[in-house]
């Protein structure tokens, strides 16, 4: 279906330079898919004008089905029907089950680390489940934009681990979405927000979703959302309210013993349905009756209430945390913001409302704000707008540490640490001619290691032989911009570089990945060979006009005329490659060219801190004059 | 990139003690408007891997100079001098820091008052903001001194931290 590319009015002139963008909720009960056209952040309906995708895949042995249908049959099928996957994502069985869920899967026996669930079409990873909703919303906005996706923003809690987000990243990739940025959930809301109303000030972001909680204090200032504090509980949610009421049901049926998965599927989904009619009824009914089972009871709200507000204070508790985490008092955050539907619960409010001392906002519609700010996030992030001062600076939700001895964790990186950021750590050999070292990396903020995340084991080799304690290991972690960490080591005194292995405690290795990939295009090699000529001469079209559009802007100011030349005839060559299909020599040629400009990309860099820098020195001066005149 | 450039230089400030934390946070701002990756997503990988070592530098500066120890420390760094691990400090400083730890011991074993804490926070944070005030002075003229106040003000921080973390025990963080 091809639809008009109509211009937007102030926007690049040209349609054909406006790149396709999507910010994409991947909630545990709900997904979303967003994009600005117009002018306009909307969310896309499906065919049939719905909005909202249920966050649920369907394994039959013809295939998976995605969203409304799936749901349907929850209850018939559970064993093959996946629900709020979310709350599997970068997480082991074990944890599953210490988190006190009782799910009706099967787990499959050999997964040790990543939970895997056996269904009717084979074991899946939930990376895997996620890939497939991340695939039917990416196709739903190709159909409604005519035309390939450039990329797309997808939004994590806030309170995401490492584990957790890097399993969404792999999900993005595994669905062939070519993603942005990561962007955290109560941040999207915040830019909605803000953008909206063009408000400064500190707010507060209280997001209750399906599965997972979060909140964040933000700072808005001159276009820049800069997050103070974040934190939550990424398994706290509406689930855990139905769970909650499922619970007291069966007390109240006096049945003993165990629960059929259907039976637990249903009695989930009935639960749910009377908490949302006490929404807005002061009683609700709920009956089931078949062959083992039979209740026939009557919930009030103030029942319910109580089953829910242990729950809720939890929230509460970490909203204080993070107002003190924040370094602001109470009294000076302006607005507080709800998203995610479990915001609708009149005691959520209310205690929200007690808390801040104030009214919380919930204009923009609680389900679709955070879609919304991904997709002008997205708009951004793909060159739409390039005099767009906006700019998110986010934090490190959780600590990151060490194993040490006695199994104690040793922090490296504060909870609330802007990112990017980069931490060197010196580790030394306990025994003579030592050439390797495992290092085990935990997130979270209890002391023992037992009670953090384990995120990954790192082993070091190659360390040159030396007598024990001579060897200076620096150990540099890194975290970029999506939360992401990864990590480099050096031996100091002799420079030697030392590799690193990453063994992921809950993800997929990078093969794996690359497997999966591979065996999604189930059809000829030929297919695959395709795909990356065609990605291959993206990134070098990329690269040729960010090259170029770097030379016109700085190009004479920055450096001399044989240099501008060089850059120049390196560009010709590659689009020499580019007219070819010769796949490798274009990926070469690319190297080369961005090898070529590493060091213009500096002096670019360089160039434009001392603007800034010179702007505010001005800026300060007439500060100063202005000061005078008082 | 000039890695050689200390934290004052990349953010356009003198270096000294003294500093405007709204003059900081500003500079702070405007460097991240121009270097944040986010600037850079649709760019080449080149200029993506340099915005992410310069957004990471300014981060670093700015957590390096919005906290007054911290950047006690890294001034006395770049004057060259090195910080002991277990450094020898005046008597009648530990004196007092004997006197400051009972106090929080006595707030914790009674009922854990929270006004108590707050007033005893208020007091150590008095105590350090005299010792920065000193050390703003002797940094210029006198090294050693100074760096006994690093010291004093590394003992008061964590007294601090002690007391932040008996008041997220009293309110059941
Ligand atoms: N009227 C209502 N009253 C009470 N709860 C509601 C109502 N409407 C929706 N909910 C609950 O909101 C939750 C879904 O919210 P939402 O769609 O924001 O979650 P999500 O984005 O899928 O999850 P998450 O953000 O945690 O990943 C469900 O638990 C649902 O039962
Ligand atoms: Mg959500």
């Amino acid at each position: 279906m091809a639809l008009l590319q109509i211009t937007e009015p102030g926007q690049a002139a040209d349609p054909h330079d406006r790149k396709r963008a999507a910010g994409i909720d991947l909630g545990t009960t709900n997904s979303l898919i967003a994009s600005v056209r117009e002018g306009v952040a909307a969310t896309l309906p499906d065919m049939e004008g719905r909005h909202m995708l249920p966050s649920v895949v369907r394994y039959t042995a013809e295939g998976p089905i995605i969203g409304a249908e799936a749901l349907e049959q929850a209850a018939l099928d559970p064993h093959n029907t996946i629900v709020s996957v979310k709350r599997l994502m970068g997480r082991g069985v074990e944890d599953v089950r210490s988190l006190g869920e009782q799910l009706p899967y099967r787990f499959s026996e050999e997964s040790s680390g990543l939970a895997r669930i056996e269904t009717a079409a084979g074991v899946v990873s939930p990376i895997e489940v996620s890939a497939e909703i991340l695939r039917s919303l990416v196709e739903r906005a190709s159909e409604t934009l005519a035309g390939e996706l450039d990329g797309v923003v997808i939004t994590v809690p806030a309170y995401f681990d490492d584990a957790q987000r890097q399993a969404t990243k792999d999900a993005a990739q595994l669905a062939g979405a070519n993603v942005l940025r990561l962007l955290n959930e109560p941040t999207a809301a915040a830019i909605a927000y803000g953008l909206d109303t063009g408000d400064e000030g500190v707010i507060a972001i209280y997001d209750l979703g399906g599965g997972t909680f979060d909140v964040s204090v933000l700072r808005l200032r001159r276009g820049v959302f800069e997050v103070l504090a974040t934190g939550g509980d990424s398994s706290l949610g509406g689930d855990d309210f139905d769970h909650a009421i499922a619970e007291w049901l069966i007390e109240e049926s006096g049945f003993e013993g165990d629960l059929s998965a259907e039976l637990q599927r249903a009695l989930l989904m009935k639960a749910r349905s009377a908490k949302e009619a006490l929404t807005s009824a002061e009683q609700a009914t709920i009956s089931h009756s078949d062959a083992d089972f039979k209740v026939d009871a009557e919930l009030s709200r103030d029942a319910f209430n109580e089953l829910i507000s242990p729950l809720v204070d939890n929230t509460i508790r970490a909203c204080r945390r993070s107002v003190r985490d924040a370094g602001v008092a109470l009294e000076e955050i302006d607005n507080v913001v709800l998203v995610g539907g479990s915001t609708r619960v009149p005691l959520v409010v209310s205690k929200v409302a007690d808390y801040f001392g104030a009214q919380p906002l919930n204009d923009i519609d609680p389900d679709k704000v955070v879609a919304v700010g991904a997709a002008l996030q997205a708009d951004v992030l793909v060159g739409n707008k390039p005099d767009e001062e906006m700019l998110l600076l986010d934090v490190l939700p959780l600590s990151l540490g060490l194993e040490t001895m006695g199994g104690l964790s040793e922090k490296v990186i504060a909870r609330n640490t802007p990112i990017p950021i980069a931490k060197a750590q010196e580790f030394t050999t306990y025994k003579d001619g030592q050439t390797a070292m495992l290092i085990h990396v935990v997130q979270g903020e209890r002391e023992l290691v037992d009670d953090c995340r384990s995120l990954a084991r790192f082993e070091l080799t190659g360390i040159p032989a030396m007598v024990a304690g001579a060897a200076k290991i620096e150990v540099t972690f890194r975290v970029d911009a999506d939360g992401l960490l990864s990590v480099s080591a050096r031996e100091t005194s002799t420079g030697v570089e030392a590799s690193v292995e990453v063994k992921p405690s809950y993800g997929l290795t990078d093969d794996e990945i690359t497997q999966m990939l591979k065996s999604s295009f189930d059809h000829a090699a030929d297919d695959a060979a395709q795909r990356s000529l065609a990605e291959a001469r993206v990134e070098a079209g990329r690269v040729i006009e960010a090259l170029g559009n770097a030379l016109a802007e700085d190009g004479e100011a920055l450096l001399p005329a044989q240099d501008i030349d060089m850059l120049q005839q390196a560009i010709k060559k590659l689009q020499e490659r580019l007219s070819g299909d010769d796949t490798r020599a274009i990926t070469e040629g690319t190297e080369m060219l961005g090898r070529a400009s590493e060091e213009f990309a500096s002096l670019r860099m360089d160039a434009a801190v001392r603007r800034a820098l010179a702007g505010k020195q001005i800026a300060d001066l007439d500060n100063e004059m202005s000061d005078n005149e008082v | 990139m000039n890695f050689n450039q200390n934290y004052f230089e990349i953010f356009g400030l003198p270096i000294e003690y003294d500093i405007d934390p709204g003059g900081l946070s500003d500079r702070f701002l405007e460097l991240q408007k121009e270097v944040h990756p986010d600037r850079f997503a649709s760019s080449s990988e080149q200029e993506k891997r340099v915005a992410m070592q310069w957004a990471t530098l300014v981060n670093s500066a700015n957590e390096t100079l919005k906290s007054s120890l911290k950047r006690a420390i890294y001034l006395l760094q770049l004057k060259g001098v090195e910080l002991e691990e277990n450094p020898q400090l005046p008597p009648a400083f530990l004196m007092e820091q004997i006197e400051l730890r009972e106090k929080l011991e006595d707030i914790e074993d009674g009922d854990g008052d929270l006004d108590e804490l707050d007033s005893f926070k208020r007091e150590v944070k008095g105590v350090v903001a005299a010792i920065e005030n000193k050390f703003s002075d002797l940094v210029t003229e006198d090294l050693a001194k100074a760096e006994v106040l690093v010291y004093e003000m590394q003992f008061l921080n964590k007294l601090l931290i002690a007391a932040n973390q008996l008041e997220e025990k009293l309110l059941d963080y």
